[in-house]
């Protein structure tokens, strides 16, 4: 068995790769983009709210795995053409920026007034506030469902697989297929746990970074 | 010293100050009383730039400055609100230096050093690294006051500020506020206190409410 496991190894951490590569890219985007998503549904400028609003309804409203179908298999119909990768990486980001803007609204809506004012009367500029005062604060806040989506994000990667992208779930699977054994299954869950674990980890040490004050 | 001419205030239709007129004079102690609704902080907050009203005029020194849109010049107000808005993310000294540092463009080693000398005074002293939720309601008020006071305002004001303390801190405020009088430091104090006010001020507002 232990030769079988070190035979489709290097196929799996090659499929994982790919899932680790897409997820990189969609945190390294989303969460910017969701922290700008989130101070526009904060601002006060109706129509952007009102869009920002209409986006953010759309993308939680569908399934994920729609999206993904929709940009690589869809959009080529009226002439827009992504490549594999490309595709998976669009629709990833969407979609969770709009869930981090959510998240974010959230948390810059539970900053209170009086901390925008005390740094006003202090004459620091809105982004001087945001930066130093507001943003850090927001941070604290949203850490625990932050993390949530995360660690559902290293699992959605998988959906990559419908559009034929050969992620650590289709390694599994073709192995299974292909030698008729469950051991390549139980493998993939297991690299899907080592790596959420290792999420789990990080996001323990961020939370105790902020720790440090209240 | 501050000139208030024919100050008003209306929130949608309601008509808070009624043409306040008010002088504040350079190294006094104003006290500005009255029951609660009648306008006090909202006086207080057109005074700080924070509400702009809807008529008057202010003069600094008999020139005319808007605090609502006074951004760019030198420091004039200096706030100590009822509930402090220490920032909860930064240490005192990040508390007290963020804004000399990003706004007044001061060296880290400065800002530290007239920090340092500020708290002091006001018994800060080995308080630096801590975080506001670790000190009591009269150390954060001090810090509060040490933030303002190190923008170097012509005028620092104070909301209620024996409301969020214990009684008995009563005389270590008043102590505060005359010690930096006799530094030549000009005050204004919004207070429902009638005592605490009297034993206090060169000179007192009455705000009363209006009857609509």
């Amino acid at each position: 068995m232990l030769n079988y496991i070190m035979e489709i190894l290097p196929s799996l951490l090659s499929g994982a790769g790919m899932t680790l590569q897409i997820f990189f890219w969609t945190i390294i985007l989303s969460i910017p983009l969701g922290v700008i998503l989130g101070l526009g549904l904060t601002s006060k400028f109706k129509p952007l709210t009102a869009l920002i609003k209409f986006y953010v309804w759309l993308m939680r409203g569908t399934p994920l795995l729609l999206q993904l179908i929709f940009v690589f298999y869809g959009l080529p119909v009226i002439g827009i053409v992504f490549d594999r990768y490309d595709a998976a990486l669009f629709a990833f980001v969407l979609n969770y920026t709009a869930y981090f803007a959510e998240i974010f609204r959230g948390g810059l809506q539970s900053i209170l007034k009086g901390q925008y004012e005390s740094a006003k009367v202090l004459r620091l500029t809105y982004w001087q506030t945001l930066r130093k005062i507001v943003i850090p604060q927001v941070f604290k806040i949203v850490i625990p469902s932050v993390g949530n989506e995360v660690i559902n994000l290293i699992k959605d990667s998988s959906l990559v697989y419908v559009i034929g992208i050969g992620d650590l779930l289709r390694a599994g699977n073709v192995a299974t297929a292909r030698d008729v054994t469950l051991i390549p299954l139980v493998l993939v869950g297991v690299i899907y746990l080592l790596l959420t674990a290792v999420v789990t980890y990080i996001l323990g040490k961020v939370e105790a970074r902020y720790s440090t004050w209240r | 010293m501050l000139t208030l001419k024919d100050i008003s205030k209306q929130f949608d239709n309601r008509l808070i100050l009624d043409n306040i007129n008010l002088t504040v004079k350079d190294g006094e102690i104003l006290c500005i009383v009255g029951p609660s609704g009648a306008g006090k902080t909202t006086l207080l907050r057109s005074i700080s730039g924070l509400e702009r009203v809807t008529s008057g005029k202010f003069l600094l020194d008999g020139q005319a400055f808007d605090p609502y849109e006074n951004r760019e010049n030198d420091s004039v107000i200096g706030v100590v609100f009822q509930d402090f808005q220490l920032f909860p993310n930064l240490t005192v000294m990040e508390n007290i230096t963020l804004a000399p540092r990003l706004v007044l463009k001061k060296t880290n080693e400065e800002a530290e050093q007239e920090a340092r000398e500020k708290m002091a005074q006001l018994n800060l002293a080995g308080k630096e690294s801590l975080f506001p939720y670790q000190l009591s309601g009269g150390q954060k008020q001090r810090v509060a006051i040490v933030r303002a006071l190190a923008m170097n305002p012509k005028i620092l004001c104070y909301d209620e500020p024996t409301s969020a303390l214990d009684p008995d801190l009563r005389q270590e405020v008043e102590s505060i506020i005359v010690g930096l009088k006799q530094q030549g430091m000009t005050q204004i104090v919004v207070t429902h206190d009638m005592t605490f006010a009297e034993n206090i001020a060169d000179d007192i507002f009455q705000v009363s409410p209006r009857n609509e």
